[in-house]
């Protein structure tokens, strides 16, 4: 019989390799790789080379890494990739606040062959590298016109590397004031971890904002709050809810008149691009993830790029080197005394940066507000559909559209069937949909689950995924066990410890594994 | 004329078709109606000024392919530089697994559906644990400088001390990271004083180490072997000293010395962390660094670690292998400010990486690695040595990096790599803002990558460039 047109893959099965540990595959004596070993010519003047070692300091035990020839190794690693859901396989809607696009594969092609880029030093004379710096020019040229902002740092690794180093100016810059009063920094439940994360590693004590009832973070709260002890404010818009909060100005107003400096996560700024910018919402810091927003991939958690924006009185304190421009060729200059120094070694993530530039190339103004618009008409669509889900509740903000993602909640399941946003989370991979994003912790709205639809899904992903959450609904409702049991059909079961807290039951690596479980 | 929408590839709703149905569906008549949330006046109404974009995909494939085509590479040069990214063999395999789109594009997804990654970390945390014989990793970091920084700030929240003695010889780029990182509101959070070394050798002067030494000090910071190449020959005392302290002993090692040099948990790190770029990265113009932290088991250290960590465990299958969150409240993820330093995403797609050339090497491979490193290094040292007017600094053995100092040629560093361009040929990094006490003096590195004709030419140009 012909197959009918469907979306809904149940008859789908994960890879399940049933994968040994590398270490559990050595067979004594065998080879992965050999490797180039130093000339007759080269042994016969030096000799042995390791005797300079002091016999103290020689290798005495030599590693216990497995023996593992290369084809084995080769497939071993394979069979993992095929156990991952990465977002060139599976719908990365589920990784709400994560921003999983598309990473166009020209783009992951020259960044990961070009030798212009692969096999060059970040310490050559910078004439032997205009290539990598006019990049890094062009880039920080294109988020400057994205945001307003007055000048870029690409240097951080990761996003919340960058609000780190927002962090760290803002520390650099009341100090060069001599003011050493404000010792504190304001941000909101809603925003991510890392906005409170940071300026606690960076020094400071940091004041956390509960969400009023409507979900926007409490302005009378905050204004209370707000002294001159106060560094900065470090907030995201919109939140996590996906909410955008109208009187962001409000905010930035009243932390401007204490005279603090106000940053702008703008790890959520996909469905703003070329409509909203930090500059006239006033903020003097912001910073963008470079994976997500710009579309270079998240390669199991990084490489990646925090680039960090300010206003021009802040340019002192950007990381060094910086890249500029001296009418003839580009330079790098560390000639900042104010400069907060370095948090990256070199100048950061070349390879992402090479993928942002390619990406803003190929859609230029017009384009990255398509994608904008593309991102949030695909979320309203999606929460549309998704609140007719029975079991689905959505908390705050009732009526009001919202622009890239929706936290959404499982409560009402929860309470008719038993059935929670965790159960369902490990269901959703039988159907080939990576395990979605919960919330960050605390879970504020209760059974939570963050989704962000954005441009990169068409409208029959976006189908596919409203009609797997309504499949696990009806599970749930005809036969709660066979949700709470999932997953059935991915690359493993549930495991007996999802939260390891024990020590005994500690094994992040396997000689802790064998010494503790005695197994081999 | 009424121009013709794009439909951009990466944005399939931009076909109009399908755009107008779903604006239909959410009740807009026009795209900004879905931003009526944003306050007018705080809408941007201008077009962005961005250049002209190049949209078909193999326009943008020649631009950029020109633009990197400006970049002079270590294929076309012969290339001296290291200091903390030297240029290494990469087996193909690596690429190979790099290259798949599941790893390349994952994320933070459970361990049933992602199971792959979860393994392919925890085994990265495994195989790095045999080489630095220690139990304990997490995922992996931003890069060596994070390493180093954070291992100091583990170090302070174990023994409550605020001072951290480190080599006044250190890489000054992690310096400066490891500087802002231990910095505070107000300041300083922790005060780090430099230990003098020894002129000749570069090894730590350890009169000026027991001047200094006491039960306010938090932690020894040691590198070894160090960025200008020296191998610490007093490590073991260094860490004597330390631990008699009560202070952690922490030592800054590059990985791929392991096969020959000894793990520096056996002459007493209490903490051991690095950069594991050697491991089966490239160049990448810097951007293929990656940090590790690695300590012994013990919950003193490891409840102080930032980042997450993925148990071994079973499922409920029975003999099927599951993972979990290790301790997910010590991270900013389970507990925000309350968490150790923040965490976020790092560098896991080369942490994966350097698994595959852990288990390619093999115990032997790593020797092998260290060996010819060694040796060819040596020969470097012995032939430019016997140059005139160019001095080894250090008399001490190196692994991998060493400094040549050009005082007596009468020429700068500045000047001498300028020439050796012209036998396309980095030089060594210049050294002399850096360390102005060695005069003009240049880092060279050396590793398995060079054969012996790759060190005559060196050796050739040298020769040409100092007497012309």
């Amino acid at each position: 019989m012909a197959r009918q047109k469907k979306l809904l893959r149940d008859n789908y099965h994960q890879a399940r390799w049933d994968e040994a540990i590398i270490f559990e595959m050595s067979v004594p004596g065998e080879r992965g790789v050999l490797v180039p070993l130093a000339c007759q010519n080269i042994i016969g003047q030096v000799g042995d080379g390791v005797s300079a070692i002091p016999a103290n300091l020689r290798r005495k035990k030599a590693p216990a890494l497995p023996e593992v020839n290369q084809m084995r190794v080769n497939r071993h690693f394979y069979h993992l990739s095929q156990e991952t859901l990465g977002t060139d396989v599976t719908l990365g809607i589920s990784e709400g606040t994560c921003t999983m696009k598309y990473s166009p594969k020209v783009q992951e092609h020259m960044a990961a062959r070009h030798p212009g880029i692969v096999n060059v030093h970040p310490l050559q004379d910078p004439d032997t590298m205009q290539g990598i710096l006019e990049i890094y020019y062009q880039v920080e040229q294109f988020l400057k016109e994205i945001s307003g902002m007055d000048a870029f740092s690409l240097q951080p690794g990761g996003g919340a590397h960058g609000v780190y180093a927002n962090a760290s100016m803002i520390r650099a810059y009341h100090r060069a004031r001599g003011d050493n009063k404000r010792t504190e920094i304001i941000t909101t439940m809603f925003s991510h971890p890392c906005d409170a994360a940071t300026p606690n590693t960076a020094g400071f004590k940091v004041i956390t904002l509960m969400p009023d009832e409507s979900g926007y973070p409490d302005l009378e709260a905050m204004k209370a709050a707000l002294s001159e002890r106060t560094a900065g404010i470090m907030i995201t818009n919109p939140e996590d809810t996906g909410i955008y909060n109208p009187r962001i100005e409000e905010y930035v107003k009243a932390a401007h008149a204490v005279g603090a400096i106000c940053s702008y996560d703008q790890a959520n700024a996909n469905g703003m691009l070329g409509i909203h910018r930090a500059r006239e919402a006033g903020f003097d810091l912001v910073h963008f993830n470079l994976h997500k927003t710009f579309s270079a991939p998240h390669g199991c958690m990084g490489p990646a790029t925090g680039a960090i924006g300010v206003k021009e009185f802040l340019k002192p304190f950007l990381p060094v080197p910086r890249v500029e421009f001296d009418g003839q060729k580009y330079i790098l200059n560390s000639n900042y005394p104010d400069s907060i120094g370095k948090v990256r070694s070199y100048f950061g993530n070349t390879n992402v940066v090479l993928k942002a530039y390619m990406w803003i190339m190929q859609h230029g103004a017009e384009g990255l507000k398509e994608a904008a618009i593309c991102s949030v008409l695909n979320n309203q669509y999606f929460m549309k559909k998704i609140a007719a889900i029975p079991g689905i509740v959505i908390w705050y903000a009732k009526g009001k559209r919202r622009l890239e993602q929706v936290r959404y909640s499982w409560e009402k399941l929860k309470q008719d069937t038993g059935v929670g946003t965790d159960d369902v989370n490990k269901r959703i991979v039988d159907f080939g949909i990576e395990h979605y994003w919960t919330s960050h912790h605390p879970w504020v709205v209760p059974e939570p689950f963050t989704l962000e639809p954005c441009e990169s899904y068409n409208k029959e992903d976006l189908d596919e995924y409203i009609e797997v959450l309504q499949q696990i609904s009806k599970e749930a409702h005809e036969d709660a066990n066979f949700v709470k049991t999932a997953p059935h059909k991915a690359a493993s079961h549930r495991p007996t410890h999802e939260a390891i807290d024990d020590a005994e039951l500690i094994a992040v690596t396997w000689r802790q594994y064998l010494k503790k479980r005695g197994k081999k | 004329m009424h121009k013709k929408p794009i439909v951009y590839p990466y944005i399939p709703n931009s076909a109009p078709e399908t755009k107008a149905a779903m604006m239909k569906e959410v009740g807009v008549t026009e795209p900004m109606q879905l931003y009526e949330e944003i306050p007018e006046h705080l809408k941007y109404n201008q077009e962005m000024k961005l250049p002209e974009p190049i949209l078909d995909e193999y326009s943008i494939r020649r631009h950029t392919d020109e633009i990197l085509g400006k970049n002079k590479t270590c294929g076309e040069y012969l290339s001296f530089l290291g200091a903390g990214c030297a240029q290494h063999f990469v087996p193909a395999v690596c690429d190979e697994i790099n290259g798949r789109g599941e790893f390349l594009t994952a994320y933070v997804g459970e361990s049933m559906g992602d199971h792959g990654k979860w393994q392919a970390l925890f085994e990265y945390c495994s195989l790095m644990g045999e080489l630095m014989d220690m139990d304990i990793l997490s995922i992996p970091m931003y890069d060596g400088g994070q390493a180093a920084s954070s291992s100091l700030r583990m170090a302070n929240r174990i023994n409550d001390r605020k001072k951290v003695l480190v080599p006044a010889s250190m890489n000054p780029d992690i310096f400066m990271i490891v500087q802002n990182y231990l910095n505070s509101v107000p300041a300083p959070e922790i005060e780090i004083v430099k230990i003098g070394f020894e002129p000749n050798t570069g090894l730590m002067d350890l009169n000026d180490l027991k001047k200094n030494i006491s039960a306010d000090v938090s932690a020894v910071f040691i590198e070894n072997p160090s960025y200008l190449g020296f191998i610490e020959t007093q490590a073991e005392e260094i860490g004597k000293i330390a631990r008699g302290a009560g202070a952690e002993f922490i030592v800054y090692t590059d990985p791929i010395s392991l096969g020959v040099m000894e793990a520096p948990a056996n002459y007493g790190a209490t903490i051991t962390c690095g950069d594991y770029h050697p491991l089966g990265l490239h160049l990448g113009a810097g951007g293929c660094q990656g940090g590790f932290i690695a300590t012994h088991d013990d919950m003193k250290y490891i409840s102080e670690f930032k980042d997450l960590m993925f148990g071994l465990t079973d499922t409920v299958q029975d003999g099927e292998w599951g993972f979990g969150e290790v301790l997910y409240d010590r991270t900013s993820y389970g507990s925000r400010d309350k968490g150790k330093e923040f965490t976020g995403t790092s560098t896991g797609l080369w942490a994966i990486t350097a698994g595959v050339y852990l288990s390619l090497m093999g115990p032997q491979g790593m020797e092998e690695v260290g060996t010819t490193i060694m040796q060819n290094c040596q020969y470097a040292v012995k032939k430019i040595g016997e140059l005139p007017g160019v001095k080894i600094q250090f008399s001490s053995p190196s692994f991998k990096e060493f400094v040549v100092n050009f005082d007596m040629t009468g020429k700068s560093v500045a000047q001498i790599n300028k020439h050796l361009l012209e036998f396309k040929i980095f030089g060594g990094k210049d050294l002399s803002k850096e360390f102005p006490q060695f005069g003009q003096s240049a880092l060279y590195c050396v590793t398995e990558v060079h054969q012996h004709k790759d060190l005559d030419k060196l050796v050739y140009a040298l020769q040409g460039v100092i007497s012309c």
